[in-house]
């Protein structure tokens, strides 16, 4: 032990040098080691990243053609042997004729060599069935139509749709595909002629769904999504708030309060579709409720949404700062009266923003819904909350089954609709938390 | 009248208390300017009306919503004929059904005729009739209870305190509403669930391995075998379950960690938001992305090295279920990884130890109760999620630990079993509940041994 040269725990020159050579050997290791850490890491990073990047990618490529629809030019003769024989023209008899029969008049007179009944119907098929409905809102609204002869842009089937925009595989066999040899070719010569364009699409963004790909719209999805929103508004946000405060100001430490939290907190994670289960037994088969309402929808969701509200409101709540209280409780107030003058008005930017953020989670919520009905096929567009009527992500779930090639891009650009209010709705809240939230 | 009438006209009439309130108070102390004779300010006293004139007609709004109903049909009911009346429930209840459709004027089932018709006309009839009972007793009780106040009304009068009593009721049972949810939650789905092992028993349900939910419609029905054996269920949960925590784990922690440790603030402040928008994109376009576009790909690339994965293979589903929790890990465990003081990364700084070294031997040991809880958090939601296995995962059950078959999972088959054709109280229908029970009831159990292990084991800093 006093032996310097051989003993291994001294401090002498010797033993610094042995140690600093062997922290030395071992540092090129360690560097090498931070290094990997530290690549690791970024490339964490950056798959989050570049997932990102190719699903938007890949979202925005399948979708993008979806806000264009192929028109084909017409010359239509509203002929009055066809629509209305004895020319009374009764509104009746107009919204009864066959208007079908005059586009395909026009459309033999532009390929009059097609004369077997099969070829007939293969060129037929060429335009969209809500073709002929077009041609009949006109008349309807303006019966000095018939006898005139009017050139106009019609909807071109979907198939043919796809043709234009190139999603056609032209050398498949013609057994596997939809659009036939002939039809194909029929299709190339109106493009010859100019009478094809693509125009935008306004048939999204104001129809209802529809079988038909290039008549589906999301406008009743958007407007079911909307009164839903509102229903799941008025109800969660003042019952959240209302409990917020009472959790934070109100409350004294007992074992039913304990309860509360508790419950709060656990159904904050609870599974979504556990709460369809619940809309399904209580509000459909306890209360009688209309299925499909968006009434039901909104109750649902605004179950979901209450515990995020809570836990926003209480943090905002716990933000405001004592002294706050204590200067009006000391100027004479009530506790109710300092809640509600002062503490909730300087906590509502929180609770706005928490509020907001729960709406934009409940806006793409589809699991419930579909337990509670809202995957029916509905076409109008509902005028309240108790009309059938179904959701936006609902809508893309129906549509990503449905199997013409053209709902594919129906779908991504649904699925872009919603990401666009999504997007905005988050942005407003960090928007509002950035401008009316206080740092005490 | 309409509904609709009858409750604003409710609410006009508290509106009109709540105005003459406000003035007897101001009366009876003889004028404004002797106002700081009342003991609350006059709007207190207009709350206090307002208050006593509106509760009774919610009072009767309530009873008349629960009662109304069902004494109007049982009525239209004994108006039938016997022979209706004999029916089984079933048959009765579409009866009904056909005679509320025609009076409220939708489309009928059946032919109509005149004992139906009047049948409708009488159900029209009570209708009307109890809504004007309804209206005349809301009246009726809110002038009542305008009388009791403004008798009441008097300087001495605490009104400020009553009204302030009657909103912290109405606080406090806003605040009992989660409790009502979770009730409410366990007594449907138990309800069913218990439904349903009276016609399965509870350990083939639990322990048997074939999954074939087929019920008869009719006695003679081909493919009627029942099979609620549900062991493949929860084994395709738990493998997809498995292949999205092993994508998510890793990276979410190595993104929290590099985050917090090695990015530059700027970075950060850009980065972050970013990843929170794989946070805030719904599932089912999760779902859909993953049926488009990952599983051909997955197909393709499988198929190329001569491997045969099926196209809704359970890591089709699994990558991306794993990619939509990576935010969720990340931002758990950079808030416990932040929550390490930094005297303890000075302190082994100080010693010599690189940067990762740090992280690797002081702040995760010090931030792994955080960590952990965050992903037992993370296991729950990825077995309660839905829509990306509705849309990417099969529906056939498959008991197996290949994650390129194809699996189904729980939620699946609640949804499947559902949305589908069968009635409500067939097997069929009422095994959805009691899968839903098992679902609430492991994933509740997930949140609180999360809960409590982020309690107990968490170290106070100062």
């Amino acid at each position: 032990m006093s032996d310097p040269v051989h003993n291994q725990n001294a401090v002498t020159p010797n033993t610094i040098r042995h140690t600093r050579e062997r922290v030395e050997a071992s540092l090129k290791r360690r560097y090498s080691s931070e290094k990997r850490f530290r690549v690791y890491g970024l490339l964490a990073v950056l798959l989050g990243l570049s997932f990102l990047a190719f699903f938007f990618l890949s979202i925005i490529h399948n979708g993008y053609t979806a806000f264009q629809q192929s028109f084909i030019y017409l010359e239509i003769e509203f002929a009055e042997q066809e629509l209305d024989p004895d020319g009374s023209r009764d509104l009746d008899t107009l919204s009864r004729a066959d208007y079908g029969a005059i586009v395909r008049n026009s459309l033999r007179a532009l390929f009059p060599e097609v004369t077997k009944r099969r070829d007939r119907r293969a060129l037929n098929k060429i335009l969209s069935t809500g073709a002929s409905f077009q041609l009949r809102d006109m008349v309807m609204s303006d019966p000095e139509l018939i006898g005139t002869t009017v050139s106009i842009w019609l909807p071109a089937d979907d198939e043919v749709d796809m043709l234009i925009k190139g999603n056609v595989d032209r050398s498949i066999e013609e057994r596997s595909r939809r659009l036939k040899d002939n039809q194909i070719a029929w299709v190339d010569v109106l493009v010859e002629q100019g009478r094809v364009e693509k125009r935008f699409n306004t048939t999204f963004f104001t129809s209802g769904d529809s079988r038909e790909p290039e008549l589906a719209g999301i406008w009743s999805a958007t407007v079911g999504s909307f009164f839903m929103l509102l229903v799941t508004l008025v109800l969660a946000f003042p019952i959240g708030v209302a409990a917020a405060v009472y959790l934070e100001e109100f409350a004294s430490q007992s074992k039913w309060v304990d309860l509360i939290e508790v419950n709060i907190n656990n159904l904050a994670a609870v599974p979504s579709i556990v709460f369809g289960l619940l809309g399904l037994a209580v509000f459909i088969n306890f209360f009688g409720l209309p299925r499909s309402a968006p009434l039901v929808g909104g109750l649902v969701l605004s179950l979901m949404t209450l515990p995020v509200i809570i836990i926003a409101g209480r943090a905002a709540i716990k933000s405001v700062p004592p002294s706050i209280r204590e200067a009006a409780l000391g100027l004479g107030a009530s506790q109710v009266q300092m809640v509600f003058h002062h503490v909730l008005p300087l906590a509502m930017p929180g609770m706005l923003t928490g509020a907001i953020i729960g709406m934009a989670r409940a806006l793409g919520e589809s699991a419930p819904l579909l337990m509670i009905g809202m995957v029916a096929f509905i076409v109008d567009v509902p005028s309240g909350p108790m009309d059938p009527s179904t959701a936006l992500p609902v809508q893309v779930y129906l549509w990503a089954d449905s199997p013409e090639r053209a709902f594919v891009e129906k779908t991504s650009a649904a699925i872009l609709v919603l990401l666009a209010f999504l997007l905005i709705m988050n942005a407003g809240a960090i928007l509002l938390r950035k401008r009316f939230e206080r740092r005490w | 009248m309409q509904i609709t009438t009858v409750v604003l006209i409710a609410l006009a009439l508290s509106a009109i208390a709540f105005q003459m309130g406000k003035y007897r108070s101001v009366a009876t102390v003889g004028g404004r300017d002797r106002m700081r004779h009342l003991h609350s300010l006059p709007g207190y006293y207009g709350y206090y009306a307002a208050i006593w004139c509106g509760a009774p007609a919610l009072l009767l709004l309530g009873v008349w919503a629960i009662f109304a109903e069902p004494i109007i049909i049982s009525a239209v009911t004994d108006s039938l004929s016997d022979e209706v009346r004999a029916l089984p429930d079933a048959q009765l209840s579409l009866v009904l059904n056909d005679i509320k459709n025609l009076a409220t004027g939708n489309i009928v089932g059946r032919a109509v005729d005149p004992v139906m018709q009047t049948a409708a006309d009488l159900y029209n009839a009570l209708q009307a009739r109890y809504r004007w009972i309804l209206g005349a007793s809301i009246l009726v009780a809110g002038l009542a209870g305008l009388i009791v106040a403004w008798v009441r009304i008097n300087p001495a009068l605490r009104a400020r305190n009553r009204v302030e009593t009657v909103i912290k009721f109405l606080l406090i049972g806003s605040s009992t509403i989660a409790i009502f949810t979770t009730v409410g939650i366990l007594l449907s789905v138990l309800f069913e669930a218990i439904r349903f092992f009276q016609l399965v028993p509870v350990s083939e349900f639990l322990f048997g391995t074939t999954w074939s939910p087929q019920t008869a419609i009719r006695a003679d029905q081909v493919g009627s075998s029942g099979a609620f054996g549900a062991v493949p269920l929860f084994a395709g949960t738990l493998l997809i379950s498995f292949i999205a925590m092993v994508v998510a784990v890793p990276v979410g922690l190595m993104t929290a960690i590099y985050l917090s440790e090695y990015a530059s603030p700027r970075t950060r402040a850009w980065v972050k938001p970013v990843l929170e928008v794989l946070a805030g994109i719904p599932t089912v376009v999760y779902g859909y992305f993953a049926a488009l576009t990952v599983a051909p790909i997955l197909r393709g690339f499988g198929g190329s090295i001569g491997l045969d994965v099926a196209s809704e293979s359970a890591l089709g589903a699994g990558l991306v279920m794993g990619i939509m929790i990576i935010p969720f890990v990340s931002s758990l465990s950079d808030d416990v990884i932040n929550a390490v003081p930094q005297a303890m990364r000075d302190g082994s700084y100080g010693l010599g130890a690189t940067q990762s070294e740090t992280v690797k031997r002081v702040v995760l040991p010090a931030a792994l109760p955080g960590i952990v809880g965050g992903v037992l958090l993370a296991a729950s939601r990825a077995i309660g999620e839905t829509m990306i296995v509705v849309m990417a995962a099969g529906l056939a059950a498959n008991l197996t630990a290949n994650p390129f078959e194809a699996v189904t999972t729980v939620t699946v088959q609640m949804v499947t079993l559902l949305v589908g054709d069968q009635e409500f109280d067939s097997a069929k229908t009422l095994a959805a509940f009691a899968l839903g029970l098992m679902l609430f009831v492991v994933t509740l159990i997930l949140n609180v041994v999360a809960l409590k292990v982020v309690r107990k084991y968490r170290e106070q800093y100062e």
